[in-house]
């Protein structure tokens, strides 16, 4: 198998010295642990890690009319970002309700937005969000951003640790509430994040991520790997683009009704799809009762019909596997269910995600 | 050492080891750990089981994903490790002390077909990037 070249974030050759095993990522090499994946998950609940995410895209959508243009390509309201600095989760849909990706949309200022999208679908997000423009939205201006680096600094400990590497920072960042961010020093730190735990996640100029990432190191930040980013996220109940949805499902399957902005006159792209189809699947998580490990696109029995897992794995913080699952409607938490794994099936309950937030359990065998 | 010269080694990335009564313990090598990341669950062989060279009969899940474990010869199992099923991080930590379970060989000639250190070693390096 010949390999096209991997894409390379600012921080590789960091990431090589530390040691880490590297793996190609939706095109990128990036670094997959540094040695214990299950160390570097518990050391971001229990105190801070740092995360290399500079293969997510961020996206300026600015100029006369972008506000009116997000809210009618993005499933949430945009109109909900009254104040500046502050941030709102969306998912993208096509015309059929499908999910097209999840991001995050910062308001700037006025008529100046950025949207952070997964990697793996960057470039397929900015031909659609430019075609959309093309249609009715001339005067906007889509301008990507590959000069830009994103370090994630998570944990109960990520904030104190980033204000000790950056202390003219914490005046400016220090009053930012859960999902609000803040510009200074030609920086962009947001208190927001995939792990479920506190933290910042900070876009800079590239030339600048590896002085970053040094001083936040100095100050016992451990650098983690995207093997801890998905279990992490996974026992916070979110979902990951391509795995748990994809343009096959609407948001409302995916767990994720309470980002679409169905109220209001305002009409989005998939509004009128999602409308007219009821959903007949549901997001549920699922705790394994047996031993074993749940893997994605096992088949799940329950009493009302079948499902399938869309990501499954072990919990490092519950010491055992736990799954997202889709699932018929009438699932109900508390249920049983049966999970083929290999040539068994396994004894699984039904829960509500997330089964950890902020270091605890919230789940019961 | 990541690849003990005293014990005996298959292309599936087992190690075998002759103990004193003439018993075959099987664990998984150091590069199988490695490739495999954080080992969170094993599942071994029923004692008394019979098994065939070659032949599935347990499984090793890492975080990344799960990996069969290979009879290295046919014979009936007569031990299975449960401290290391109860604790399977150990795996990463001592591949080599981390037997799973234990064999008596039905043909010891089958045991004079498998790798001895420098073949696997030469294996394992040919599976790396």
């Amino acid at each position: 198998m010949t390999k096209a070249a991997l894409r390379t974030t600012p921080l590789n050759a960091a990431h090589r010295a530390l040691g880490a095993k590297m793996v190609d990522f939706a095109g990128w090499d990036m670094p997959l642990h540094y040695g214990s994946q299950v160390d570097e998950h518990h050391r971001v609940r229990r105190d801070a890690g740092m995360f290399d995410v500079s293969h997510m895209l961020a996206v300026e959508v600015r100029g006369s009319g972008a506000r009116a243009f997000l809210q009618r390509v993005l499933a949430n309201d945009v109109a909900k970002l009254g104040v500046k600095g502050k941030a709102l989760y969306s998912c993208m849909l096509n015309e059929a309700g499908g999910v097209l990706d999840d991001l995050v949309v910062y308001f700037l200022g006025e008529d100046s937005f950025r949207l952070v999208v997964n990697a793996g679908t960057a470039d397929r997000d900015c031909a659609w969000i430019v075609a959309q423009r093309e249609e009715r939205a001339a005067a906007v201006k889509i301008e990507p951003r590959r000069d830009l680096a994103i370090i994630a600094v998570q944990g109960p400990q990520a904030r104190a640790k980033t204000w000790n590497a950056l202390p003219a920072l914490r005046a400016a960042t220090e009053p930012l509430a859960p999902f609000q961010a803040a510009q200074a020093d030609g920086m962009l730190i947001a208190r927001t994040g995939y792990t479920g735990e506190d933290g910042f996640e900070i876009m800079l100029p590239a030339g600048h991520a590896v002085a970053l990432w040094r001083a936040l190191q100095v100050q016992g930040v451990v650098p983690a790997g995207l093997g801890a980013r998905d279990t992490l996220r996974l026992e916070a109940g979110m979902n990951l683009y391509g795995q748990d949805m994809d343009e096959t499902v609407t948001p409302l399957e995916a767990g994720l009704a309470w980002t679409v902005a169905l109220g209001g006159g305002r009409d989005f792209i998939g509004k009128q799809a999602l409308e007219a189809k009821p959903a007949t699947r549901q997001r549920v998580g699922l705790l394994l009762l047996d031993k074993g490990v749940m893997r994605s696109h096992q088949k799940v029995r329950c009493a009302t019909g079948t499902g399938e897992i869309t990501s499954g794995g072990y919990s490092p913080t519950l010491n055992r596997s736990i799954a997202l699952a889709r699932l018929p409607r009438a699932a109900a938490p508390g249920e049983e269910v049966e999970v083929e794994v290999r040539d068994q099936r396994l004894r699984a309950k039904v829960v509500k995600p997330p089964f950890v937030r902020h270091g605890k359990v919230l789940v019961t065998v | 050492m990541t690849t003990p010269d005293n014990l005996k080694y298959t292309k599936s990335h087992e190690w075998v080891k002759t103990e004193a009564d003439g018993t075959l313990s099987v664990g998984i090598t150091f590069h199988a750990q490695e490739q495999l990341g954080d080992v969170v669950f094993i599942a071994n062989p029923k004692v008394g089981r019979r098994v065939k060279q070659g032949e599935e009969c347990g499984v090793i899940e890492s975080v990344k994903a799960a990996a069969d474990i290979y009879a290295p010869v046919s014979g009936e199992v007569v031990a299975a490790n449960q401290d290391v099923a109860d604790k399977p991080e150990t795996v990463n930590r001592d591949p080599y002390a981390a037997w799973m379970f234990r064999i008596r060989p039905d043909n010891p000639v089958e045991l004079g077909g498998l790798l001895d250190a420098a073949a696997y070693r030469k294996l394992a390096e040919s599976e790396k990037r």
